[in-house]
């Protein structure tokens, strides 16, 4: 029964990528189509209202500064709500400004799409900052990534020497994407219980004739905005474990299917601009195998259990039951978990902390490697990535200069690829060792031996993949965590979307290669295979000693 | 010289690349290569560590970093004595090169005196004259005269050349001797330019700049260089939250383990290797750059004559038209054929003799000679008594005979067609405004380019043939050899023209070319052959100079580039396939004193923690000698699609480069755990 219902739901979302796919291809081809009819009025009220009326394209350096600044504009605007909130409208709960290197983490948190969140939602955020900085952020940043990885596309399979209008791209994503794919999973939501209110917190009478403060809010919307932009930052701090935020299985497979779907899509939407939509298939392909991979190591480790704990006689017919919820089972669980850090959503519907050693080996390696469906555009712009460098490794080998879509691979996108390769692991591994050097840091970690190393290992790695999630049981909300974690998100999303917007300014301007039967193909199997040894090879091997140390040989303890 | 060439491993070789291979130890050359220059730095580190245990605070465990200190020493030895081995044959050449060059004198013309001068003197316009027996000086153009010029010490082939004033053979190279009569050369080149220097500074190395694909392959091996490096030292600080102490030499093991050492250590020395292939074939090539873009080449461009066919097109029969008969055809074709010195011209003339006519040659005495042009495509002789003949193509005959008034038999189009149609080439033969007849000249197909043209075809690559013929005669031997696409009637500029149309599209063109007016095709190529033989323009303006001058070697120089880039290619995917691995030896041997239960992971099940290290170091380390050979040779290369190539390559060096060190450690490890 546990492998049917994943089974099913995987299938949903391989059949809906081309459909879907279709469909966001003609939102960004440029080309007229019919749903201008249904979308065109607004886009261009909009584009009035901000004196777009030429939408020229643009080189990616104008790109990237126009996504760059918008971002600023944006982190600015948060900032300020976040530390005035007290003052501001909708805090019937009368919550307190937010503290300023918390400020800082959550803002950048959100605008990053990684929705780490070190303060809990009931209590940290008032109904205003849910709405007008976390959903706002929610929106914007999941446009923006999406809005990058279109570009991104445009340049390595486009001829010319612009990528496309950011501004379009940003107002077509919230348009025809995010706000009415948002609209229908928010009414979906409600009627399925999901509560959806600016009334205050409800204070109740228990049974015993207690009192409880029961939280509520406008959580429906904020859910389907969580998921659909693959940002995680729950309404409450148990995120989506919490009853009104997933109240059934039926919920957690939509909230499933709603950060799974668009990101499963873009490889389809790729294929579809290469003209070859076989080319997509391959990068889908490649990205489901990866995914059926971890989300196997996940579901059978949790359904196997604690061994420690099995021998002390506990029913292990349920598997590791610690940390997830009972009308999930280890099946929804497991799903869910592996959706959430393959797609760097980083909701959570189980406690990742409680998860099997090596169940939490999954989450990480799926968060280590960002490529597979990944967060909003970013996991195919990573996967790409690993496309072109697999091209240049095995390229030569056909005895050619190694040339991808036509367009030879040289010095200065080696140079690029290369930042973006070293700063994956930087940014992770780095502040993992310096936190293990230090007091400040040393001092949050909960767990003793392996599972301490796996905790921070995680929180770096959900950070630089803009995941958010949280191995929670770290004390985390102190500076040292807000900012580390902060930097980290800053060039976790950064970093690699700029050094990868250069290096599709630099392939769109490339004289074309004619394909001839000398060429090194990339839309067939033996690239698929390629692909994943890549990633394995130069994505993976990176961290296996650090993943040795922490949830192997945490396993391997528990015998 | 060529046998010289070929003995690629001769003892005084490899002795000075030992020599070499201490010398390259120099941190400052060694910068050049990452990769290496981290194994060295790591190499240092060990050993101070040896020699000053307490200062560093190291456990004594001396034997073991001794040992690690002179296997590390060994791999940067050993790669440096693949790129020593690689340039030593270049530098043997050069050397040999050098010995040719030494000082020479040249009488040096000024005015109508004579001075005796070093060449070392010479500039660019000076006039010399060369007798029998004596060096040429410098690079130059015989501008009086003509002599035949051994040009062994270039060429390695004894057979002296004719070279003569105007024309396409009057260009002659610094070095050189002269064997027979007396010339007059203007220099065309100042010292330390001159053609010798270039060849000796490119065998050498001594210019080599690395290639668009070896930086690009560089940037990405110092990247992967600076993660595992990350990787190592981030190690220590979370290690130490389980209380396990790594001590250094260990961590710096795991480094060179990790980092592209074998690909790093042998690159440059695929690079070298690769041109030396090329010079070994007798091909100069002017750079890396070259080669690798001879790899990557889509079109060919072939001139018909001398590359497709033998070039040497005979007359075989002469066919009257318009009622004249055999007689007059040949004869007034032997009387424009005269002066003529090509082959078709000698060939008229031979088979005269052959069919026993005969030709009133005194006819022709005191007559101007008119030369074939390009423009005119025609040849002949205009006569004392005014008139004049004229041999050429069909079509340039035609008009020139309408021109002054006259007719066209009417079956010289039929004719000429089906001599056409047969693969010849049909000349008319007219005297003023009368055409008699036609020769038909043979011309055939070398052996084996059908075989060969299928190749490129399996590559795919385009050939194109360029041909002066006629349509027809053009279409019938492109047939013949089975070109892709041919150019008939092609004139010096249509050339540059479809070189230019192929590079719109994006395609990499390659054409061979010998006469000054190839040059600008040469040069609007991205590879361009020139022949030795060829004019000085032609091979300044070529990137490659082919010292045999046999344009159909354009072939191999592809197959060569294309070798070049899968050795590369090959050996960085052996090279990153191994970390597996050597993940799988280092990191349990590192952990398994605190974690007992790491031994799971001891998959090889290794002697010991001390020697499973110890055998990946050593595995590391000997692997770069092993490959030096392939390195050296080149993987075997047989054209086939891509698809087909790629999978057999990644089967046997990627998936070979997963295995391969698996059993090679656990071999090493055997041998090892006796000893430790």
């Amino acid at each position: 029964m546990g492998i049917l219902q994943i089974l099913i739901v995987i299938a949903i979302v391989v059949l809906l990528v081309k459909p879907l796919g279709t469909y966001v291809y003609h939102v960004y081809s440029n080309d007229p189509n019919k749903t201008d009819k249904w979308f065109g009025w607004l886009e261009r009220f909009i584009y009035r209202l901000i004196g777009l009326k030429n939408r020229p394209g643009m080189t990616w350096k104008r790109y990237a500064v126009s996504f760059l600044l918008t971002n600023i504009v944006l982190v600015a605007l948060g900032y300020l709500i976040l530390r005035l909130q007290k003052y501001l409208p909708f805090n019937p709960n009368g919550i307190e400004n937010m503290e300023q290197t918390l400020s800082f983490n959550t803002i950048i948190s959100f605008m990053t799409n990684t929705n780490l969140q070190h303060y809990s939602g009931e209590t940290g955020l008032t109904y205003f900052s849910q709405m007008a900085v976390i959903m706002m952020m929610m929106f914007t940043s999941a446009a923006t990534g999406f809005s990058v990885a279109i570009a991104f596309i445009r340049g390595i399979t486009g001829k010319g020497a612009t990528i496309g209008n950011f501004f379009e791209d940003f107002v077509k994503s919230h348009t025809r994407i995010f706000i009415p794919a948002a609209v229908v999973v928010t009414l979906v939501l409600v009627a399925l219980q999901v509560p959806q209110t600016l009334d205050p917190v409800l204070t109740v009478k228990t049974l015993e004739g207690a009192s409880q403060n029961i939280a509520i809010g406008p959580v429906a919307s904020l859910e389907s905005i969580k998921h659909l932009g693959t940002n995680g930052g729950g309404f409450f701090g148990a995120n989506s474990a919490h009853p009104f935020e997933n109240p059934t299985p039926l919920t957690n497979v939509i909230e499933i299917l709603s950060m799974w779907l668009l990101p499963a899509s873009l490889p389809y939407v790729y294929g579809r601009f290469a003209k070859n939509t076989k080319q997509g298939w391959v990068v889908f392909g490649a990205m489901m195998t990866l995914f059926v991979g971890f989300l196997s190591l996940i579901y059978f480790s949790e359904l196997r259990g604690n061994p420690a704990m099995n021998v002390l006689g506990i029913d292990a017919s349920q598997g590791s039951m610690e940390g997830k919820e009972v009308r999930f089972g280890i099946p929804q669980s497991s799903l869910f978990s592996a959706v959430t850090t393959a797609a760097t959503t980083g909701t959570v519907n189980n406690m990742h902390d409680t998860l099997t050693p090596l169940g939490g080996l999954g989450t990480l390696a799926e968060m280590m490697l960002n490529v597979v469906f990944g967060g909003k555009g970013v996991g195919l712009v990573n996967m790409l990535m690993y496309a072109i460098l697999g091209v240049f490794l095995c390229g030569l080998m056909v005895g050619r200069t190694p040339e991808f879509l036509g367009r030879k691979i040289e010095p200065r996108e080696m140079k690029l690829i290369a930042i973006a390769i070293l700063a994956h692991p930087f940014i992770i591994l780095a502040p993992t060792a310096i936190a293990f050097l230090t007091d400040l840091g040393q001092g949050s970690i909960t767990n003793p031996g392996s599972h301490g190393i796996s905790q921070v290992l995680y929180e770096y790695t959900s950070s630089a993949a803009n995941n958010g999630s949280g191995f929670e049981g770290l004390a985390d909300n102190t500076p040292f965590w807000n900012l580390t974690t902060g930097l980290v998100m800053l060039l976790g999303r950064y970093i690699s979307m700029i050094a990868m917007l250069a290096v599709a300014g630099s392939l769109v301007r490339k004289q074309w290669v004619p394909e001839t039967i000398g060429t090194f193909r990339t839309d067939n199997g033996l690239f698929y295979g390629i692909l994943i040894g890549t990633v394995l090879i130069i994505g993976a091997l990176t961290f296996l000693p650090a993943i040795v140390l922490g949830p192997i040989a945490e396993h391997l303890k528990l015998g | 010289m060529n046998a010289k060439r070929k003995s690629m491993l001769n003892s005084a070789i490899v002795g000075r690349a030992v020599k070499d291979s201490f010398i390259k130890l120099n941190p400052i050359a060694m910068m050049k290569n990452p990769v290496m220059f981290v194994v060295e730095v790591g190499t240092a580190i060990v050993l101070l560590m040896t020699l000053f245990p307490g200062y560093f605070n190291a456990k004594d465990d001396i034997g073991f970093n001794l040992t690690v200190f002179f296997i590390l020493l060994f791999t940067v030895l050993f790669a440096n004595f693949a790129e020593a081995l690689a340039e030593g044959r270049g530098k043997a050449q050069a050397d040999s090169l050098k010995r040719t060059k030494k000082e020479i004198t040249a009488n040096k013309m000024t005015g109508s005196t004579i001075k005796v001068v070093p060449s070392t003197e010479l500039r660019k316009g000076d006039i010399v004259i060369v007798s029998h027996g004596e060096m040429i000086p410098g690079d130059g153009e015989v501008i009086e005269g003509l002599a035949s010029v051994d040009e062994s010490a270039i060429t390695g082939e004894s057979a002296p050349v004719i070279k003569e004033a105007g024309g396409d053979f009057g260009s002659v190279t610094g070095g050189t001797r002269v064997v027979s009569d007396r010339i007059v050369v203007r220099i065309t080149s100042d010292p330390g330019e001159s053609f010798i220097d270039r060849m000796i500074a490119l065998v050498e190395g001594a210019k080599r700049q690395k290639t668009p694909n070896e930086l690009a392959l560089s940037t990405l091996l110092v990247s992967l260089t600076l993660i595992f490096l990350i990787v190592v030292v981030t190690l220590g600080p979370i290690a130490g939250y389980l209380d396990i102490d790594l001590q250094v030499p260990v961590l710096i093991a795991l480094l060179v383990c990790l980092i592209p050492t074998t690909i790093g250590g042998l690159l440059s020395a695929i690079g070298i290797a690769g041109m030396d292939r090329v010079t070994q074939f007798n091909v100069l090539a002017m750079s890396g750059k070259a080669v690798e873009a001879a790899g990557d080449i889509n079109t060919m461009i072939l001139d018909k004559t001398g590359t497709i066919t033998f070039g040497n097109r005979m007359a075989s029969e002469f066919i009257p038209v318009g009622g004249e008969s055999v007689q007059s055809v040949g004869e007034w074709a032997a009387i424009g054929s005269l002066q003529d010195e090509t082959p078709e011209g000698r060939s008229v003339l031979e088979l005269m003799k052959k069919l026993k006519l005969n030709a009133n040659e005194s006819l022709a005495a005191g007559g101007e000679f008119i030369e074939f042009k390009a423009e005119t495509r025609m040849s002949g002789i205009d006569l004392k008594d005014g008139r004049k003949v004229r041999k050429g193509a069909v079509d340039a005959v035609k008009r020139w005979v309408v021109a002054q008034g006259g007719a066209v038999p009417k079956d010289l189009d039929s004719h000429g067609d089906s001599i056409a149609r047969e693969g010849g080439t049909p000349l008319a033969v007219a005297v003023d405004n009368r055409i008699y007849g036609l020769i038909y000249l043979k011309d055939t197909v070398k052996p084996g380019m059908r075989e060969r043209f299928d190749e490129l075809r399996r590559m795919g690559i385009k050939t194109i043939m360029c041909t002066g013929d006629n349509p027809l005669t053009a279409a019938t031997i492109a047939r013949e050899a089975g070109v892709d696409e041919f150019i008939a009637e092609s004139k010096p500029e249509d050339k540059i023209a479809v070189i230019r149309r192929e590079q719109a599209e994006g395609k990499l063109v390659a054409m061979t070319g010998d006469g000054t007016n190839d040059a600008p095709a040469l040069a609007q190529a991205d590879v361009g052959l020139a022949m030795n033989s060829g004019t000085i323009a032609a091979k300044e303006a070529a990137n490659m100079v082919d010292l045999d001058s046999d344009p159909s070697k354009i072939i191999e120089v592809v197959s060569i580039g294309k070798q070049l880039l899968m050795t590369r290619g090959a050996l960085t995917t052996f090279s990153i396939a191994n970390d597996i691995a050597k993940y799988f030896a280092i990191i349990p041997a590192m952990f398994i004193l605190a974690i007992p239960e790491m031994s799971v992971l001891n998959v090889m099940s290794l002697g010991s923690p001390m020697s499973a290290i110890l055998s990946a170091l050593i595995f590391n380390a000997i692997i770069i000698p092993l490959l030096i050979p392939l390195a050296m040779k080149g993987v075997a290369y047989k054209p086939m699609k891509a698809t087909k190539l790629l999978r057999r390559n990644i089967l046997v060096y990627g998936i070979g480069g997963v295995i391969v060190p698996f059993i090679g450690i656990k071999l090493i490890d055997l041998v090892v755990h006796l000893l430790v």
